[in-house]
Parts: structure tokens; sequence; C-alpha cells
């Protein structure tokens, strides 16, 4: 029987192995509960099934931005080069289009690269002066799921018993995790 | 933060239970692979050996070599400040021979960093389990290699403050703008395209184990840099989540961007009218040739790492062997380019074409020409040999040689080419001077200062990749 310590707003349930957070993760959300989230020293793959986050849509974020990336570097180019201060060089047409291919596609991968790792940051709130706490020892080897208990219906025992049934070795209840 | 989850389905979840129920009671113990991490490692055995090599003061082999790289590096500063003082006439270069040492290192360099994002980024959608336990230290390389690859151009300009101007901004100049219909701009952009997103991925990689460091570190100083630089992570399922998801996006942008940048560098001499140059062989040939110079030169750190940090364990012969076996594919195509040119020159019917094959293998400069057909496509064949794609000082024997054979291949290209053209009135050698010798000195000494400092400052190895990968074959 795990470790009980005292009474509030989120339940954290400590695992030793992947494959029990798993599994204690889809029967809590199948039992009725609200997993508000889960620390993993790494990515655990099935995690995102067991507690049914929707796939992230970052990738249409890097292919818009890719795709502006395109239309810049193109437009750059063909107006730098054809419109704005037209040179002859090496009596090449104005506009050279597929001589701009290269510089297009680095932009295109700049661009996108760029936009998404930013929005990544931005939508996981991460930046230098991030004063978020961390779950002990949650980057070495503990996983840690979280619940909410969103109303008065929560039972902590319950919630306590089921995660004993997958080897939690701590459960514990508290205002505040992250 | 907190964001109210879909219902679940529930067939879905009892399949999962399923899954995994049967897991845990039959595990499986693969006959056929064995594991990619030895010694039985726990997660926490994992943080504990990577991170503990950040925790004593360096030891006295760390200080020597830092201290002989830094008077590489101070030599390299000497001959900067000699060529940019004096200008470019301090080189050896000839009205004929424009392009010559400086040009030399600068593929050469380049090439050694794309060994990095072919670790970090192809074999990453490949599915290649086993890049986890090198791919930090060689996206480390790739971008220390880009670095001092990036050093050759600009100090070439002769007058270095002025680089700017490779940039199109609205200047006084009536805005002139740069003209985009040039290799040597691409080049610009290919490269600083390539560094960019080399270290954002690789930065991005650092995030987790930067946290894992944070929690794990002692020293003040180092608790403050690992604080600010790991953005407060947390470790998160949806944060873990979306990490993955911009980390698959940017190694399928890295992927593209790797064999572009290395073809735009071969575009420099293949849009050119210049026989030896002139080739539509060179993009495919360049890129096998720089993941060729860039494995080899992974190995040859590789080795040293293992070796001098203990971590045989992570980094194992298996590892090794597969590198071998990519160093053995890509030196097979450079091999095989070889003699395509040969071929391909013989067979024009072009006299330039022809007397520049018969030039390099037998004229004034054969003897580099023979140094880079034999480190590269015949030393590299060697490695068909099991024996010695397991012998670690085979291994390093053989990737010296080939990281020797890959400088010598850019000297030919470039030297032999240029030194007789069309007007045999103009034809003339070209002998490096000692500055020039200087700044290959130098480039290297910046490269061994850097990597050196990165082996101090950052975990060498991947422990979030690690810990994923350890029970790969165990069950």
């Amino acid at each position: 029987m795990p470790n009980i310590e005292s009474a509030k707003r989120f339940t954290a349930a400590f695992f030793e192995r992947e494959e029990d957070l798993i599994a204690g993760a889809a029967e809590a959300r199948l039992a009725g509960f609200e997993v508000y989230d889960v620390y993993t020293p790494f990515p655990v793959h099935g995690m995102d099934r067991a507690v049914a986050l929707p796939p992230s849509r970052l990738t249409w974020i890097a292919f818009l931005a890719g795709a502006l990336g395109l239309v810049f570097g193109l437009t750059l180019q063909v107006w730098t080069s054809a419109y704005d201060w037209p040179l002859n060089v090496g009596g090449k047409p104005f506009n050279s289009f597929p001589l701009f291919i290269p510089v297009t596609f680095e932009l295109t991968v700049l661009f996108s690269g760029l936009i998404a790792i930013g929005v990544l940051f931005a939508r996981n709130r991460m930046w230098l002066f991030s004063k978020r706490k961390v779950f002990e020892r949650v980057t070495d080897d503990r996983f840690v799921l979280v619940l909410r208990q969103s109303d008065a219906s929560f039972d902590f025992h319950k919630a306590v018993r089921l995660f004993s049934r997958h080897n939690a070795i701590k459960v514990i209840e508290g205002d505040q995790f992250v | 933060m907190a964001v109210s989850l879909r219902q679940p389905e529930s067939n879905d979840v009892r399949l999962l239970e399923d899954a995994v129920t049967f897991e845990v009671a039959h595990p499986v113990h693969s006959k056929l692979r064995t594991p990619l991490i030895l010694g039985d490692k726990s997660y926490a055995d994992v943080t504990q050996d990577i991170c503990k090599l950040l925790e004593p003061k360096p030891g006295r082999g760390w200080w020597i070599s830092l201290g002989v790289s830094l008077v590489m590096l101070a030599i390299g500063v000497i001959a900067t400040v000699h060529t940019v003082n004096t200008g470019i006439g301090t080189w050896g270069l000839n009205r004929t021979v424009g392009w010559g040492f400086d040009i030399t290192n600068f593929v050469f360099w380049i090439g050694i960093g794309h060994a990095g994002t072919f670790i970090s980024a192809i074999l990453f959608l490949f599915n290649q389990k086993w890049r986890t336990s090198v791919n930090r230290s060689a996206e480390a390389m790739t971008l220390i290699a880009v670095m001092c690859a990036g050093l050759f151009p600009i100090i070439h300009m002769g007058r270095p403050w002025l680089f700017y101007w490779v940039l199109p901004y609205p200047n006084t100049r009536g805005t002139l703008w740069v003209n985009f219909r040039s290799p040597l701009l691409w080049d610009f952009f290919a490269i600083s395209t390539y560094f960019t997103i080399s270290a954002v991925f690789w930065y991005l990689g650092l995030v987790p184990d930067l946290a894992t460091a944070r929690d794990r570190t002692k020293s003040k100083w180092r608790q403050i840099l690992y604080r600010v630089m790991s953005l407060g992570w947390n470790g998160s399922n949806r944060t873990w989540s979306r990490y993955e998801t911009v980390y698959t996006v940017l190694a399928a942008l890295a992927t593209p961007l790797v064999l572009s940048v290395h073809s735009i560098v071969s575009f420099d001499f293949a849009t050119s009218l210049i026989p030896g140059w002139h080739s539509t062989i060179f993009p495919p040939y360049f890129v096998a040739g720089a993941v060729f110079s860039g494995f080899a030169m992974v190995m040859t750190l590789m080795i040293l790492v293992r070796k001098l940090m203990h971590l045989e364990d992570y980094i194992t012969r298996q590892h090794l062997e597969n590198m071998c076996k990519v160093a053995l594919l890509t030196g097979s195509i450079v091999g095989l380019a070889y003699v395509t040119e040969i071929f391909i020159g013989l067979y024009s019917g072009n006299p330039n074409e022809i007397f520049v094959i018969i030039n390099r293998g037998l004229g004034p400069y054969a003897w580099a020409y023979w140094i880079m057909f034999g480190c590269n496509a015949l030393v590299s064949q060697l490695f068909w040999f099991r024996r010695l794609r397991t012998s670690i000082p085979a291994i390093f024997a053989i990737s010296i040689l080939i990281n020797v054979g890959m400088w010598f291949e850019r000297f030919v290209i470039i030297v032999t080419s240029l030194h007789r053209d069309f007007l045999p009135s103009s034809w003339a050698m070209y002998v490096p001077s000692i500055t020039e010798v200087g700044l290959l000195v130098g480039s290297f000494g910046l490269f061994f200062t850097a990597f050196l400092i990165f082996l101090r400052l950052f975990p060498v190895i991947s422990i979030n990749e690690v810990k994923g990968v350890l029970k790969y074959a165990k069950h």
C-alpha cells in the first residue's frame, strides 16, 4: 500500500515503470478521473493514446511557416532581380526563375524550422526565466500521473486503490504542483 | 494549462491495456538483436553515468588537450590577423590558382559538418535507434565544423568587416541588391540556414537533458546556466508530445537540407566552365563525400571520447560498426565517382577534359591525387572485413586516413583543375604559404577547443533518448 499524504486539489501518483504508468493512466481515464498531466523523464510511447491527447497541430504551423518562407523567398528574389533594379548578369534573363530555387528552398526550411520551434516554446510556455516547479526525480527515473480533483464527487481513496493496483509507490494530494 | 480531455473510447483503452498486460506478462527477449546499451543499466544509472562526467574538476588529460588546442588556435589567430592586416597577398595564391587552401579547408569542414545532421535527422527518420548514443556529440561536432568552415570564405573576402554585404538588405548604394544568380550567394544562404537549423535542432534535443543536469548539479554557476537554458522543462507529457512533433518536423526539414548544402557547395564548382569542375556528377559526389568524411571524423572523436570518458557501455562496438558500414557505403560511392570522372573525362572527346584527367593522375600533383584515391576509395574497402570493422585500433587508423584523404580530395579538385588551364602560358604551380598553413592549423585548434569545452559543459550523450532505447531488444 502506498504512502498517503494530506488533501486538496490535485492527486499525484508516482510510478517506477512506464508500463505501470500507461496502464494506470488508461484505467484512471476509464474510471472517469480527469487526467491533468503526466510527467516523465523521456517521451513514453503510447502515453498520448492512454490519456487521449489529440495529436499536436504544430505540423500545420510548420507547414504554413514553410509556405510563408517560400513565398517570401521567391518574392524577394523576383522583385529585387527583375523589378527594383534589374541588372544584366552574363546575359541571363532578369527573372532567372530556376536560379532562384536554391535560395527559395533554404528560406522555406529556415522559416519553417525557426517558427515551428518558436511556437513550440511559446505554446509550452518555455522561456529563459521560467520558475516552473518540477516533481522530484521526474527528470531522472520517476513517472508521475496527476489527476485533477474537478468536483466534490472525487474519491481520493478510489484513486489510491486504482494506482496501487498498478504498483504506484506513492500517492499524494496537494494544492499546486506545477 | 488544464484542458479537458475528450471522452475515452473504451474499446481503444481496453485494447491498449490488454497489450500492456500482455507485454508485462510475456517479456520477449530478442535473439536477433543485441541491446544498444550494455551493462544492464537502470534509468537512474543512465542519469548518473552521464551527469557525473560534468561534476568533477577536469583532469590533467583535458587540460593538456585544451592547452594544445589553444596553441593551435593562437596560431590561427595570428595568421588571420596577418592576412587581414596585410592582404590576401600573404597567401600562396596567384593569378592562375585563385582558390587554394582557403576553399579546400572550407569544403573540408563543411563536409565534416554533414555527419552530425545525417545522424540526427536522416537516421531519426529511418528509426535507427543506435543513433541515440552518438547524436549529441555528432551534432556538436557539426556546429563547430560549420563555424570553422564559415571562417574561410569570410577571411578570403579580404575585408571581412564588410561581410554583411552578402545580405539582401536595403542599403545606401541605391539599394543595389545582391546577385541571386550566383552560386556563391546560394552558398551563403545554404550554410547560414544549415548552421541555424542544426543549432536549433541540437538545442532542442539538449533541453530535457539540461533539466536533468539542472536537478542534480551542486555547482552554483552550473545551476544558473542549466536553469536558464532548460527553459523550465518539467517533463510534462503535453510538452513531450509537442516536442516530439517538432523534433520530427525538424528532422524532416533537415534531411533535404543536408543534401542541399553540399549540393550547393558543389555548384560553386559545377556551374563554372573549368574542366574538372564543370560536371553534373558533382552534387551527389560531394554529398556522399561529405557524409563519408563526416562519419570518419565522428568515429575518430567517438573512439577518443568513449575511451577517455569511460563511455564504453554507451558507445559500443556495435555503434562503431554501424558507422563503419555507412562509411563503407559512402566511400564506395566516392570511389565510383572517381572512376566515373575518369571515364567520362576520357570519353568526352574534349581535349581540355582529357588533359585534366591525365594531368591529375600523372601531373605534378599526382601525389595528392593518389593519396586521395588510396585513402578514400581503397582504404574504405577494408570495412568489408568484419574483423577490421570491430577492431577499435583499426577503425581509428582507418578513420584518420579517410580524414586525410578527404582533405586531399578537395585540394585535388580545386588546385589540379585550376593550375593548368586553357592557356599554357599561364600555367602555374600552387604552394601554400606559411600563413595558409597557420589558418588550417588554427581551424583545427578552434574545432578541438570548442569540442573540449562542449564535453565539459553539456551532457555528451542524450540522456532522455538513451532512456527511451534502454529496453531495446530486452522485451
